[in-house]
């Protein structure tokens, strides 16, 4: 009786097991000539920002697999004009992975990933996963908080300027973490922040940096999609700390180091996976350990004894024995948010909408 | 004064992209043809100024180049609106497209590169005046020579004989025909120099102002121009101060966050689209009289000797 209970189970138990594993490995393993993925840019590959290092990952991994065809589409807007976009990638260019490049596709993607179940996406920066959906991004955080140690070391008055796009969490979440690095190595500065309400606008960045330079910030710091700042602060003999990819091309003597991309990482090891029929759905959040994000080599300003501190806290973040939002991390009016000890939730660095004390500025509501 | 100074000068600065792009685009409407294509030819104008600059060693160089391409994208303009008589507004259109594209295709060796551009140059002796002297002569020679293409245009337009030919042009084709005018010469002539002062508008971005090139880079600067001309109700003086308080709204609202105001940036940022739109109310009610007379009464309406009604 027993033993025939136990005969049973175990039949139930290889079914399911069987079950679960074609779930798990619900793609089989697809040839490298016909993955065809297709990438789905924001901005255009010549913004020398955000999309140009995206298509210089996408170029990284065609070189790496010999046969793959990849197909991209440039200024794809984040509404519903993005999904015939997609449809078009998986009908006519035969894609079986999309690649989507920003946050604001995240609804399209559900919606184009629902009629195509044959096809894999993977989101930039979204949180909406599905069957065939998973998320990817780096941890901007960290190397941003890094470059926030080197910008507290350089400044001298304690004033430092941050020019950033929209008010979003994840540009909050770089103006936070920039802050905690400032703090640690200069805990009576500050950070001034001007929102430019736009991702790209050369003009105007330039103006904010301007505007920031003569209320008197000796460092620069920013979250927008050109070399603008980085320009004005060379030409005014401001330090300068860029974004997105080395920008010291833009102030030769002036650029103190930049957290930058690269999307290669991000993007080879799922081309790798779907060749190889092992993808599965999930939330990919990578940082300076698998290389996703990194610090630009630092500039001639930057003095030994800050190289080694940064060198030191790198190691300490990569190893795991470090997180940057740790306690005690108090907001802007002076109540600990975060106890001393504690680590924040990836959830919660996720969603932040507040400032970290020594942040000058808002969020506008 | 000492706190508000840098916003004036910031406000000359960043309008004077849009003051030429502004005064190019009168020229045209007023001799009767409209060039929506403003956005597209400023960005054709900036791309071959830097990348003139580059190869030819001079931002002097560069402008040329700019103004010499913007002259060509208004000959196609005025051959397709003049000639072939085509819907301007059309035409317009797929000029903004086509030099957006074309030149994101053309510019993409140039990212990431920078120019020594052009230098701001104080004007001896008039530049140490107070208060004046730092906003309007300490800039650069692009600047200067945006003053006087103002006055210029002024002149030309209501003191000489050109002048009043091709606001014949532009008012009554018919009655310039008339009078002996070779009025498709007219048009095409002030559509060719129009678009060349577009495009120094775009160069002085990539030239002067940002010593770069990147795609799409006047970012909507092309389409305030536009609106800048309607503004303006087609008079160059108006057209500077239209573009400075458009550049001042701009500077000032960075510049009130940067001394921790806490005023709503996006309502101060949509004041200069605000007063356009008013403008604009203000000559479809049709109270302004003055303004319906300033306005060209032919534009966009293809002129053909052999039409009669």
């Amino acid at each position: 009786m027993k033993k025939s209970v136990l005969h049973v189970l175990f039949v139930f138990f290889v079914f399911f097991s069987f079950f679960a594993f074609s779930i798990a490995v619900n793609a089989a393993p697809i040839p490298v000539a016909e993955i065809n993925p297709g990438y789905v840019y924001i901005g255009p590959v010549g913004d020398g920002g955000w999309t140009y290092m995206q298509d210089e990952g996408r170029r990284a991994v065609d070189a790496a697999f010999p046969g793959l065809k990849s197909t991209i589409v440039e200024s794809v807007g984040e509404g519903p004009e993005s999904v015939p976009v997609m449809e078009r990638l998986i009908r006519q260019n035969k894609s079986k992975l999309i690649f989507a490049g920003s946050f604001g596709y995240m609804d399209y993607v559900e919606e184009v990933a629902k009629k195509y179940p044959d096809t894999i996406f993977m989101h930039v920066s979204g949180y909406k996963r599905a069957d065939n959906v998973g998320t990817m991004f780096g941890r901007m955080y960290q190397p941003r908080y890094l470059s926030g140690l080197v910008a507290g070391k350089v400044t001298q008055s304690g004033n430092i300027g941050y020019v950033a796009a929209h008010p979003i969490p994840e540009v909050i979440r770089m103006i936070n973490a920039f802050t905690l690095g400032v703090r640690k190595t200069n805990p009576g500065a500050t950070v001034k922040v001007i929102w430019l309400f736009s991702w790209f606008d050369p003009g105007k960045e330039k103006e904010a940096a301007k505007a920031l330079i003569d209320s008197g910030c000796d460092v620069l710091a920013m979250h927008a999609d050109t070399g603008a700042v980085a320009q004005a602060a060379e030409e005014a003999k401001t330090y300068v700390i860029g974004y997105n990819n080395d920008m010291s091309q833009y102030a030769p003597t002036m650029h103190l180091t930049a957290p930058i991309w690269d999307w290669e990482k991000l993007f080879s090891p799922i081309v790798k996976q779907v060749a190889d029929g092992t993808w599965k759905s999930e939330a990919i959040w990578w940082g300076m350990k698998e290389g996703a994000v990194d610090l630009a080599p630092f500039g001639p300003a930057v003095p030994e004894d800050v190289r080694k501190l940064v060198a030191a806290e790198k190691a300490d973040i990569i190893s795991g024995k470090q997180a940057v939002f740790t306690g005690p991390i108090k907001d802007q009016s002076g109540t600990v948010k975060i106890k001393q000890g504690e680590t924040m939730s990836d959830d919660d660095i996720w969603s932040m909408g507040w400032f970290v004390e020594g942040v000058l500025g808002e969020v506008p509501k | 004064m000492e706190t508000l100074l840098p916003i004036f000068v910031a406000a000359v600065r960043s309008g004077t992209p849009i003051l030429y792009a502004t005064l190019g685009e009168i020229l045209t409407e007023k001799a009767g043809v409209m060039n929506l294509g403003l956005e597209g030819i400023m960005l054709m104008g900036a791309l071959s100024g830097f990348a003139a600059s580059l190869w030819g060693g001079s931002p002097l160089i560069g402008l040329a180049a700019a103004f010499a391409v913007g002259a060509c994208l208004g000959l196609i303009h005025a051959f397709l609106s003049v000639t072939l008589g085509s819907n301007q507004v059309v035409c317009g259109l797929a000029m903004t497209m086509f030099g957006g594209g074309a030149s994101a295709l053309a510019g993409r060796s140039y990212i990431g590169m920078t120019i020594p551009g052009l230098d701001s140059w104080s004007i001896p002796v008039i530049s140490k005046l107070p208060v004046i002297g730092r906003i309007f002569f300490s800039q650069d020679i692009m600047v200067y020579a945006s003053f006087a293409l103002v006055f210029l245009m002024m002149f030309f337009l209501h003191r000489t004989r050109p002048g009043m030919n091709l606001r014949a042009a532009g008012d009554n084709p018919k009655a310039a025909d008339a009078m002996g005018l070779p009025v498709a010469g007219i048009r095409y002539l002030y559509t060719v120099i129009g678009a060349g002062l577009v495009a120094l508008g775009g160069a002085y971005m990539s030239v002067v102002y940002n010593k770069f090139w990147a795609e799409g880079m006047t970012a909507g600067r092309g389409w305030i121009a536009v609106a800048m001309v309607i503004f303006a109700i087609w008079n160059p003086l108006q057209a500077a101060l239209g573009a400075y308080l458009f550049g001042g709204v701009e500077t000032f609202q960075l510049r009130l966050q940067a001394a921790g105001a806490r005023v709503p940036a996006p309502l101060l940022m949509m004041l200069p689209y605000l007063m356009t739109i008013l403008v604009l109310l203000f000559i479809s009610a049709g109270k302004g009289h003055k303004v319906s007379l300033s306005a060209p009464a032919a534009l966009g309406i293809p002129f053909y000797r052999e039409e009669r009604e």
